[in-house]
């Protein structure tokens, strides 16, 4: 228990660094949103929805779920793990650029 | 728990901090998460887990948006809603989008005011983020049944590509489901503060053991989780 309540310590950040957080949080939805709302296309648009996202999902994780304050040890143990994640869409990418070469080729030639 | 860790333990822990820390936490026969407690360990396992669900469902709806020779139907305007006459692209989803966020953002200060043991605001912001979660919940039920009506179906929509519906159900069906539990585990833990359980050492019902104040941060765990997932939905689904 002694552990807990020196944990306890260590876990107090002011409310502002929260509230900043928040703010972005909106600010960034916001221009994801803009994204769409002025229907940019391509490679602009997958750059900037992206980017939006690995922000949004980067501050939630760091600072809402408090991942910059643990030991790495913890910290590699969930964010490694879903890296192969990016692996498997590729593979995926890959098979279904293939089904639809597939299809394009076979069926819609026929019909 | 906590009691049960040996004081050298602890002290080695604050020893070493950064890479070198990395590898002698991992090293053999020992303690891996040194000042972190089961439940926020096995929660955190539990989250990694529901991202591997996750994104096996985000990556078969780009599969079979990917390799479909239909076109998939415009999501900006498949959710577009008509406000006095304007037409808003993707409207009840942005609102919804703010209203996830807000809740998180609650609940990070609850936390914050439960390791203060200031247990009325505490219970407060939580039932807060509740609520929104819950409003949350009920803006999804009104899409669901818009589109319903409109005629999508998982196997079907009047657009085009017709596995638009499954992987829109499916998804976030998935992940509203998510916020309902979510919102019940964040009523019955502000409940608890609210009562002072983890101030007078009340035991749990189920449990019999006593609470502490952690369990606000683990609530916030899954809460945060649920609104870093809905961040990945509102990019691939609805901006793709």
């Amino acid at each position: 228990m002694a552990q807990a309540e020196a944990h306890t310590e260590a876990r107090q950040h002011p409310i502002r660094l929260y509230l900043v957080v928040w703010g972005w949080l909106f600010v960034l939805s916001a221009c994801s949103y803009l994204v769409d709302y002025f229907g940019l296309v391509g490679y602009l648009r997958w750059s900037l929805i992206l980017t939006f996202m690995m922000l949004k999902a980067g501050l939630i994780v760091a600072v809402f779920m408090h991942m910059a304050w643990e030991r790495l040890a913890l910290t590699y143990a969930i964010l490694v793990p879903p890296l192969v994640l990016l692996v498997f869409a590729g593979i995926m990418v890959f098979e279904s650029e293939h089904t639809l070469f597939t299809r394009v080729f076979y069926f819609a030639a026929g019909s | 728990m906590n009691e049960v860790l040996p004081s050298a333990a602890h002290k080695e822990a604050a020893a070493s901090a950064g890479l070198p820390g990395l590898v002698s936490d991992w090293a053999s026969d020992r303690r891996a998460f040194k000042d972190v407690s089961w439940g926020k360990a096995m929660m955190w396992v539990f989250l990694l887990s529901d991202t591997f669900v996750f994104a096996t469902f985000l990556i078969s709806y780009m599969t079979a948006r990917m390799s479909t020779t239909i076109v998939w139907p415009n999501p900006s305007e498949v959710f577009a809603l008509e406000v006095a006459g304007h037409h808003f692209p993707l409207l009840l989803i942005a609102i919804m989008t703010f209203v996830l966020i807000s809740s998180s953002g609650m609940m990070a200060m609850a936390v914050h005011f439960g390791y203060r043991r200031d247990r009325r605001t505490t219970a407060i912001l939580m039932l807060l983020t509740a609520l929104l979660g819950a409003a949350f919940v009920g803006m999804q039920a009104f899409e669901w049944s818009k589109l319903i009506s409109e005629g999508v179906r998982p196997w079907g929509n009047p657009w085009g590509a017709e596995q638009f519906g499954a992987s829109f159900f499916m998804i976030t069906g998935f992940h509203g489901t998510h916020v309902t539990i979510g919102v019940i585990f964040l009523l019955i833990i502000a409940r608890k503060v609210w009562r002072g359980d983890f101030d007078d050492g009340r035991r749990g019902f189920f449990t019999s053991r006593r609470g502490h104040y952690e369990i606000v941060e683990i609530a916030g765990l899954y809460w945060h989780f649920v609104d870093l997932v809905w961040v990945f939905i509102f990019a691939l689904f609805y901006l793709w």
